[in-house]
C-alpha cells in the first residue's frame, strides 16, 4: 500500500466545523508540498463560515468579507463541502475512524457561561448568543422570540458579543434595513419599543475588551445617544499606573474616548445606550409572572493581583436597575463531542498543541486534532484562529512524517462520498453552496442589502430543488 | 486575552517536586520532561517555590554534594503566581520585568498550570499576527470594493 501523504495514496483529513479555523487549516493543510492531501470541511449546518456568517453583526459587513478567501480556498481540486451532516450524528466518530487518516475538530465555542445568581432563569433573561444566532438567521434559533415591547434592557459584559447585542438593540430601522439581519429579526426590531439599553462592564473603562474604533461606532449610532456616568470613566491610580508601565495606549485612548462621551451633552435621540463600569448584577428580579422586572448590582473596586492584572472586586455598595429584558455575555465554553476527550476545566477538547489527549495516558490520541476555540477557548479575532490552526497543522504532518497515522479501512475520496450520501441524502456541496449564497445575494440586490438569507434549512434544500 | 486560553492548549499538567524530595531526583525529572523548572508544592498542590536549572548550576558550581541536597534547601521561594483570568498583557509585562520564565499558575491556593515566557511571546505574536491578517483582508475589500 503506498505511504499517505502521496499521489497514490493522499493524506484523507475530515475536518469537524467550517468556521474560520477550519478554513484556515485546510488552507495551510491543501498548500503543502512536500505532502498531498485531500480534504473533506463537515459542518452540521447547510451553509458554512461559521460564526462569520452567524455570529459577526448584520452591520458589520466589512468583517464578513473574509469569506472571500475562504472560498478561493474552496476552490481547490481536492477539497469537499459535506455541509448539513452533523457528527455524532449522522457520521460518527467510528464512521470517520473508518475513511480518514486524520480527523481535526474546530467546532468553536457554543456555549455560553452563566452568570450564576439568582433569577438568572427568569423569563427575558437570555445568552446573548441566542439573540445573536436569531438576528443572524441560524437555522436553530429562527423561532426564538424576544420580547422587544419593554422599554430598558441591560447586556451584562463588554466583549464583542455585548457590544454587537447592545448596538442591534439601538439602531434604527434604516440602518438596519441596509443590512443582511435576518428578515424575521427586522421586522421584530422594526416594532421594538426599547428606550434603553445598558451595558455592564465588571471592570474599569480601562480594562474593556472592546476595541476604541467600536466605541467610538456605539456614539455615532443614528438612533440612539451614548451616555457615560462620568465618575465610571475617572481613571483609578491603579490603572493609571497600570497604562503607565505597560505603556498600553490604546487603553489610555479609550478611556479618553470614553472621557469625551461623558461630558458630551445628549442630542435627544430616541433611544439611550448607557455604558455602566465597575458592577456586576448579583441578583435578576422578577414580577409576579416571573418575568424579569429589574436587576440588583455591586458596584465593584479594582485590586491588582501578583501579575499586576487588575480584577473587579464587590464592595458593599448596590443599587437597582429596572430592566425588562437582560442579556448575558460574560463568556463562552466549548462542547463535548461524542466519543472525543474533553477539558471540563477549560470547555475544550483535551489536547496540547492541537494533538488530543487520552485523558488516562495524557499521551495524543492517534490521528485526532483540535483547532480554534475548542483548542485554547474563545479568545481572539478571527484571524487568531490562522497562527492556531498553523500549530495544530505541523503537528499533524509531523506526524504523518513520522508514521503516527490511523489506517482506516476505507481511505479514498469515494468511499467517503458514499457514506455521506448514505446516511445525508441531502447534503449540500460547496456548489450548492454557492449556488445558495447567489440566489441569497439576487434576494438582497432587489431590496438594496447584502443577502436575504435563508433562514430555514427546508427553504434552502428548497431552493436547490431537493 | 487571558492566560487561561495558554493553559487550555497545554494539556498536560504542570510537573511538580516536593520540598523534601533530593535533587537527584528533581534532576530526572527535569530530563525525563526535558524542561527547565519544577515547580516545589506542598500539601494540596500548593506551591511554595520553584527549581530551575539555574538554581542546580549555581549549587554545584558552589559546592560537589549538590546532588543529595534537599529541594527545600536550594528552590528559589517568594514566587509570583498566576491566576487563570490574568491579563496576556499585564502577565508579559510582570515577566519581562522581574525576568521570571516559569509563572506557576494557581486557582484557589492550587496549582494548575504554568505558563513559561515562551508561551506568553507565542500567545501574544499569535494575537497580533491575527489583528493584523483580519485588519489587511479589510483593507484589501476596500481597495477592491473602490476600484469597481
Amino acid at each position: 500500500m503506498a505511504r499517505p501523504g502521496t499521489a497514490e495514496q493522499p493524506l484523507r483529513v475530515a475536518i469537524i466545523g467550517a468556521g474560520p479555523t477550519g478554513y484556515y487549516a485546510t488552507d495551510q493543510l491543501l498548500r503543502q508540498e512536500g505532502a498531498v492531501v485531500e480534504v473533506d470541511l463537515y459542518d452540521r449546518l447547510p451553509t458554512p463560515y461559521g460564526l462569520v456568517r452567524l455570529g459577526v453583526a448584520p452591520d458589520h459587513q466589512k468583517i464578513k468579507s473574509v469569506t472571500a478567501a475562504f472560498d478561493k480556498v474552496a476552490a481547490h481540486p481536492r477539497f469537499r463541502f459535506f455541509g448539513g451532516v452533523e457528527f455524532g450524528k449522522d457520521v460518527t466518530l467510528a464512521d470517520l475512524r473508518a475513511h480518514y487518516h486524520q480527523i481535526l475538530y474546530c467546532t468553536g465555542a457554543q456555549t455560553d457561561r452563566r452568570m450564576g445568581i439568582p433569577g438568572e432563569d427568569l423569563e427575558g433573561s437570555h445568552p446573548a448568543t441566542e439573540f445573536v444566532a436569531w438576528y443572524n438567521g441560524h437555522p436553530d434559533y429562527c423561532d426564538y422570540r424576544f420580547d422587544l415591547s419593554v422599554e430598558r434592557a441591560a447586556v451584562v459584559g463588554v466583549g464583542n458579543v455585548a457590544v454587537d447585542v447592545a448596538r442591534i438593540l439601538c439602531r434604527s430601522p434604516q440602518e438596519l434595513a441596509r443590512t443582511d439581519i435576518a428578515d424575521y429579526a427586522l421586522e421584530a426590531l422594526t416594532r421594538s419599543r426599547i428606550k434603553e439599553v445598558y451595558l455592564l462592564g465588571r471592570r474599569g473603562p480601562a480594562q474593556a475588551a472592546f476595541s476604541n474604533p467600536e466605541i467610538k461606532e456605539l456614539g455615532e449610532l443614528a438612533d440612539a445617544d451614548l451616555a457615560v456616568v462620568p465618575a465610571e470613566v475617572e481613571l483609578d491610580a491603579a490603572s493609571r499606573e497600570s497604562i503607565a508601565k505597560s505603556q498600553d495606549r490604546a487603553a489610555g485612548k479609550k478611556v479618553e474616548i470614553l472621557q469625551a462621551y461623558a461630558q458630551r451633552p445628549p442630542a435627544g435621540k430616541a433611544r439611550r445606550l448607557v455604558l455602566r463600569f465597575l458592577v456586576s448584577p448579583v441578583e435578576l428580579l422578577g414580577d409576579a409572572g416571573g418575568r424579569v422586572a429589574g436587576m440588583r448590582l455591586v458596584r465593584n473596586e479594582l485590586y491588582a493581583t501578583p501579575t499586576g492584572t487588575l480584577q473587579a472586586r464587590a464592595t458593599d455598595r448596590f443599587e437597582e436597575l429596572a430592566v425588562g429584558l437582560v442579556f448575558r455575555s460574560v463568556g463562552y465554553r466549548g462542547v463535548s463531542l461524542p466519543g472525543v476527550p474533553f477539558n471540563e476545566k477549560w470547555g475544550v477538547i483535551l489536547n496540547e498543541k492541537g494533538r488530543v489527549l487520552d485523558p488516562e495516558t495524557k499521551q495524543p490520541v492517534v490521528g485526532e486534532y483540535a483547532a480554534g476555540w475548542i483548542k485554547r477557548g474563545p479568545s481572539g479575532v478571527i484571524g487568531t484562529n490562522k497562527p492556531d490552526a498553523a500549530e495544530t497543522v505541523e503537528c499533524m504532518l509531523e506526524d504523518l512524517a513520522q508514521g503516527g497515522l490511523r489506517a482506516p479501512a476505507h481511505p479514498t475520496a469515494a468511499a467517503a462520498e458514499a457514506l455521506v450520501r448514505q446516511r445525508r441524502p441531502s447534503y449540500v456541496s460547496y456548489p450548492d453552496w454557492l449556488r445558495l449564497n447567489e440566489l441569497e445575494v439576487a434576494r438582497g440586490r432587489a431590496q438594496g442589502r447584502p443577502r436575504v438569507k435563508f433562514t430555514r434549512v427546508e427553504e434552502m434544500l428548497a431552493a436547490l430543488g431537493r | 486575552m487571558n492566560i487561561a486560553s495558554i493553559l487550555a492548549r497545554k494539556g498536560a499538567q504542570a510537573v511538580t517536586v516536593r520540598p523534601e524530595q533530593s535533587v537527584r531526583e528533581a534532576l530526572a525529572l527535569l530530563a525525563r520532561h526535558n524542561i527547565g523548572a519544577l515547580i516545589v508544592v506542598e500539601g494540596a498542590d500548593r506551591p511554595v517555590g520553584i527549581l530551575s536549572e539555574r538554581d542546580i548550576v549555581r549549587e554545584a558550581a558552589r559546592r560537589e554534594s549538590v546532588f543529595a541536597r534537599k529541594v527545600a534547601e536550594i528552590m528559589t521561594r517568594d514566587v509570583i503566581t498566576g491566576q487563570p483570568q490574568d491579563d496576556l498583557m499585564s502577565v508579559a509585562h510582570t515577566m519581562t520585568e522581574k525576568r521570571i520564565r516559569h509563572l506557576p499558575v494557581v486557582d484557589q491556593g492550587r496549582l494548575i498550570g504554568v505558563v513559561s515566557i515562551g508561551d506568553v511571546v507565542k500567545a501574544q505574536r499569535d494575537q497580533f499576527q491575527g489583528e493584523v491578517d483580519t485588519l489587511q483582508a479589510q483593507l484589501l475589500e476596500d481597495q477592491s470594493g473602490r476600484s469597481h
